[in-house]
């Protein structure tokens, strides 16, 4: 059977209550001790057998943080952070040095298994290698570099990848294998001293994915990376790098899940993308962090900081995400659009429930001429949830010629749940073409009642309506993807009507 | 047989009394015409047979089948075979024809304990259907009533009832909306379906569509009542002499 049909079926065959990834996984696990401290950074960077100037990076990063303050602005509300009450580190304890997957956990791939990931390269090599220009999309493969509590325990289709010249390793070994690349890039789209959580990220992320395209190179097949949180009062840095080399084009996808518990949960992922002259990344995201309970007890926090910086002419950038999870989402996947003639779009569903709070949006950053973006976001909100979408569109003075177009269209179930728009648009030159439409709608009684007089229970019939209305974003994701996420979208609704 | 008894009926809707007690038998095979002036009560006794949320029904009783149709919820009913052709279809965008065809008939299908269709079965189905009424299949394409014009949004119910096939076709106010072309299609089709098994209500305001559709009976109601009942000759009968007679009944 081919990967992708796998994953679908596995998908289909998962078959679990309100929060389908409430299970949790019994393995030992090494941690560092808790709190926050130059000594926990060291502890991190010598885990990792990191070379000093990583450790330096790393301690300067801390030293800035000790500097700084949380932010407040976004519409979120939150019991303070106890940033020394927590965990930076945890990995499952390796019995020795893994070289083929059949070593690893059976616990571990069974977790794997239950989400439906095809890691098995047996599964993935089933499919006929498509000469270019000849790949049916129902064969195609993907690639996991699986991250399980921070570090990367099996990374499949290493050799294919290789053959086409793509990097495509934990950021760890990156580091240690690649240490002119990550010099060069690390900290290059998004600095050690951009935001707090950027800078927390900075000093104490444990692992994370590197790609690395080389000039001329479509990477011959998506790559997934799957995280998933799995320690008690465990903090997640996880730390993407994605480099596109000139002419060169990847798509990236990355899905998180984590289990059930009662505690809030820290997450401040920091996610680097670079674009060269005509090269393209597109990266989508699934999220399904842990939202908390029915009374909003519990939930992941998520500070999440991605950024692209389209550095060269003609290059372009493009971030999905369908958002379904967490307690608190605080995230906006931004371009810098710094090459002239660059693209950037954002194609983003967000879903709240329960007592969920979502501030979310983008920023499209005009510097170059010509540079063209695109906005096309979907806020859903039901239950007791508050669902915001903050973007920021700006044209710098030597952007002639940029253009804009953003679409925010907000839904709203039931009456105890909230939508906001807070677009900010600055344009310093004044050939910058910007445009903005916003539509707030309430998922109406004469439609449910229509669909359910058709047969459809009245959460089916809230699934399909809603699965209408993200329909132009979901078409945006891998085929993959866009199966899971309209089966996550019904599940994170379920319970929001009636 | 009797397909739907309706006994004694007295419905609510923000304390106020819509229908007084109406009583109404259906039998199977059987076309009956309800009509009567605009607050009658017409569509409020669709609304409750369909099971539409905010109709408290106070006193009476519905039987379908023999079974207590309002202990039933309206998916429950509509899986049944009580089908509501609406006066006003709502649109769905973002939802194509064809995937909610096929989710519905699907659904239909699970509560009924029936296997699925498979993607190529019910594609195979749902082209035959639409052939049979002559609906292109770009229509299928479009998102839920979308821009359709008031013609297509019957046609479409009509394809509905046709794929659905259910015993009971309740159409309220088919005729709304519609020049006189588009009357005849949605006409045509509704009488393609007719059939010894199925029973049609057919609710209007005017004769006209009773030109189209031939009732075996026709109902007058007025006040939340029938008051008059009588073959198709009653329907020409009101469109000469109007409601007025019966507004005092």
């Amino acid at each position: 059977m081919p990967a992708v049909q796998e994953t679908v079926e596995r998908v289909k065959r998962i078959d679990v209550d309100q929060y389908r990834y409430g299970f949790e996984t019994l393995i030992e696990s090494d941690k560092a001790p808790k709190g926050l401290s130059e000594e926990t950074v060291k502890f991190i960077s010598e885990k990792k057998n990191e070379p000093a100037w990583m450790l330096q990076w790393r301690l300067e990063a801390y030293r800035r943080w000790l500097t700084m303050t949380e932010p407040t602005w976004a519409r979120v509300d939150y019991p303070k952070i106890d940033f020394q009450d927590l965990y930076y580190y945890s990995a499952p304890k390796p019995k020795k040095t893994i070289t083929s997957l059949d070593e690893i956990d059976p616990e571990i791939l069974k977790t794997y298994e239950k989400l439906g990931i095809p890691l098995r390269e047996v599964a993935m090599l089933e499919g006929v290698e498509p000469k270019p220009g000849e790949e049916d999309p129902n064969r195609r493969k993907i690639a996991v570099d699986a991250v399980f509590d921070s570090v990367s325990v099996a990374t499949t289709f290493k050799a294919e990848l290789k053959k086409a010249g793509v990097i495509f390793m934990p950021i760890s070994e990156a580091i240690r294998e690649h240490p002119e690349l990550v010099q060069k890039y690390l900290g290059s789209v998004v600095p050690t001293s951009d935001n707090f959580y950027a800078t927390l990220n900075s000093a104490v992320f444990s692992d994370g994915s590197f790609v690395y395209v080389p000039p001329g190179v479509r990477c011959p097949m998506e790559l997934s990376t799957y995280f998933r949180i799995n320690e008690r009062n465990t903090g997640q840095f996880e730390r993407t790098l994605i480099i596109a080399d000139k002419g060169s084009y990847v798509s990236y996808l990355e899905g998180c899940t984590a289990p059930q518990r009662d505690e809030n949960q820290l997450h401040a992922a920091v996610v680097e993308l670079v674009t060269h002259d005509d090269a393209e990344i597109k990266y989508s995201t699934v999220q399904n962090w842990y939202p908390g309970n029915s009374e909003g007890k519990g939930g992941i926090y998520n500070f999440v900081t991605k950024r692209g910086d389209c550095r060269g002419n003609n290059s372009k950038i493009s971030w999905t995400q369908v958002e379904t999870g967490s307690a608190i989402t605080w995230k906006y996947p931004s371009c810098i659009l710094r090459g002239d003639n660059s693209r950037g779009e954002f194609y983003s569903i967000a879903i709240s429930n329960g007592y969920q709070q979502v501030d979310s949006g983008t920023k499209m950053i005009h510097l170059g001429k010509n540079t063209s973006s695109r906005i096309i976001s979907k806020g859903i909100a039901a239950g007791r949830s508050q669902n915001t979408y903050r973007g920021l569109v700006t044209a710098h003075r030597k952007a002639t010629g940029a253009r804009n177009f953003t679409a925010c269209d907000s839904l709203l179930i039931g009456d105890k749940c909230g939508a906001h728009t807070v677009p900010y648009i600055e344009a310093k030159n004044s050939s910058a073409t910007f445009e903005h439409e916003a539509t707030t709608s309430k998922i109406s009684e004469d439609v449910l009642f229509y669909c359910i007089q058709r047969g459809l229970t009245q959460e089916e019939a809230v699934g399909l309506v809603v699965n209408g209305f993200v329909k132009d974003v979901l078409q945006q994701l891998p085929m993959e993807f866009a199966v899971e996420a309209q089966k996550l979208i019904s599940i994170s609704l379920e319970g929001s009507v009636g | 047989m009797a397909l739907l008894e309706v006994k004694d009926l007295k419905v609510r809707v923000e304390e106020r009394e819509i229908l007084h007690g109406l009583t109404l038998t259906v039998n199977e095979g059987e076309i009956h015409a309800i009509m009567g002036p605009n607050g009658s009560g017409k569509s409020t006794l669709s609304h409750v047979i369909a099971g539409k949320p905010g109709y408290e029904v106070t006193d009476g009783e519905i039987l379908f089948k023999g079974e207590d149709l309002l202990a039933m919820a309206p998916n429950e009913r509509a899986a049944k075979g009580v089908f509501l052709a609406f006066q006003y279809p709502v649109e769905i965008p973002g939802v194509s024809t064809m995937n909610f065809l096929r989710t519905a008939l699907n659904a239909q299908r699970k509560a009924r304990g029936d296997s699925e269709y498979s993607t190529p079965d019910f594609l195979k189905k749902v082209r035959e259907v639409s052939k049979s009424l002559n609906i292109p299949q770009d229509m299928l394409k479009r998102g839920v009533n979308v821009g359709f014009s008031g013609g297509e949004k019957k046609r479409n119910e009509v394809l509905q009832m046709a794929l659905f096939e259910p015993s009971l076709c309740i159409l309220d106010e088919m005729d709304s909306g519609l020049d006189i072309d588009a009357l005849r299609i949605a006409a045509d089709g509704v009488n393609a379906l007719h059939s010894p098994k199925r029973a049609m209500v057919v609710i209007t305001h005017y004769q006209r569509l009773l030109n189209y559709i031939v009732p075996d009976v026709v109902h007058v109601m007025s006040k939340g009542r029938v008051v008059k009942s009588g073959a198709k000759d009653l329907a020409l009968e009101l469109e000469s002499s109007g409601y007025a007679q019966y507004e005092d009944a």
